[in-house]
């Protein structure tokens, strides 16, 4: 950069590095991605952010788990969320948990159905709300995280949560995924996948669903009228869970 | 007579000799530097600051999700990792616990961030 800047300066009337062929050429390569890709260019610009731009509120990530979907028995959600961020997939109290399937039986008809439970990265997040260092946070783009750096362990999000959402970790880790760093000491819950979303990617448990054949997660902009989960919540009735708490969250299910 | 003295006149300048050289190199640490390679700062530099420039990043990256950056931790391990042991802990010659035992300053990152070089499919083949 500085190096063009100074180029100019020395040489005003110099032309740009770019010679006539070298821009016709690159031009057309541009064009030709246009042509051949739309889907791909229109994919970039819903959920492409160039590198080193930071996120902002313009996209609100959120999902929409569609219960007449969802298989009972199934669990394939919850081993792609253990797999991918290093969980050791354990069910005791003080084993971590960052998405769980729960069992809803109707007492009534005897109607018996299954959902998958998880941080539900709400607007109004009561965690953050009681967090005294401010490690617990909602990021710009709706994503709820703990910064792990400054929290001190002190666990008053996971008795504020409404979802019973966050872990504690009681134990030396070792092992950790790179882009997934646990340690001791300190809270943990869904990051929506937070360093998948950042590289433009869907959710673990979404394309664990998907693949399994269910399609009962949809990840998307909840804030972009065109993406697939917004048109979808416009056209069926979906709920939140205790809506009642208007806390607006970003999982909403639909079927329940 | 005389030839004492000179003899002494000789230990005396080797042994201060030996005593500027050791002064000029003192006991660094040994380091395995792994791929080591170009640094994103000169290595004076990085020795003294390192650690400011990854909480910066760290900050844009967890708050901001500003990735890619080229000071991030994972890459602190990719390129410095031991080749052999594929982690830049473990022994007082691998490259951050070596350096971090010299200096006696303690070393948090890797209670939650992971030591290891993240091994690709291909690379375990």
């Amino acid at each position: 950069m500085n190096d063009v800047k100074l180029d100019t300066k020395t040489n005003p009337d110099s032309k740009p590095n770019l010679d006539r062929r070298e821009f016709l050429s690159k031009s057309s390569i541009g064009l030709a991605g246009l042509a051949i890709a739309p889907g791909m260019l229109l994919f970039d610009m819903a959920h492409g952010r160039p590198q080193g731009e930071a996120v902002s509120n313009k996209v609100r990530w959120g999902m929409l788990i569609d219960n007449n979907q969802c298989e009972t028995g199934c669990n394939d959600c919850v081993t792609a969320c253990n797999t991918e961020n290093g969980l050791s997939g354990g069910t005791k109290p003080t084993d971590s948990q960052w998405i769980r399937k729960v069992q809803l039986k109707d007492t009534f008809t005897g109607h018996i159905s299954s959902l998958p439970m998880m941080c539900q990265h709400c607007e109004q997040p009561p965690c953050v709300d009681v967090c005294p260092t401010q490690a617990s946070f909602k990021r710009a783009d709706g994503i709820v995280l703990v910064d792990k750096h400054i929290c001190i362990g002190c666990r008053y999000c996971v008795m504020a949560c409404p979802y019973q959402a966050r872990s504690f970790v009681h134990e030396v880790l070792t092992d950790q995924k790179t882009e997934v760093p646990r340690g001791k000491g300190t809270v943990e819950s869904c990051t929506l996948c937070v360093h998948r979303v950042d590289k433009g990617e869907t959710t673990a448990c979404a394309e664990a669903c998907t693949k399994a054949g269910h399609n009962a997660i949809l990840f998307g902009d909840l804030n972009d009228p065109d993406s697939a989960i917004s048109k979808r919540i416009r056209s069926v009735a979906s709920t939140q869970i205790r809506a009642d708490l208007g806390l607006n969250t970003g999982v909403r299910y639909e079927g329940i | 007579m005389k030839m004492a003295i000179r003899l002494t006149a000789i230990l005396f300048s080797v042994l201060i000799a030996t005593a500027v050289y050791a002064a000029d190199k003192p006991q660094t640490p040994h380091l395995d530097i792994g791929k080591g390679g170009q640094c994103v700062e000169e290595p004076k530099l990085m020795r003294s600051i390192h650690m400011n420039l990854l909480k910066h990043q760290r900050d844009e990256t967890m708050h901001k999700g500003m990735r890619g950056g080229k000071n991030s931790i994972a890459d602190c391990v990719e390129c410095h990792a031991s080749k052999t042991t594929n982690s830049v802990l473990g022994s007082n010659e691998a490259f951050c616990q070596g350096c971090h035992v010299y200096a006696a300053v303690k070393l948090d990152c890797f209670e939650c961030h992971t030591s290891k070089r993240k091994v690709t499919a291909e690379a375990s083949k």
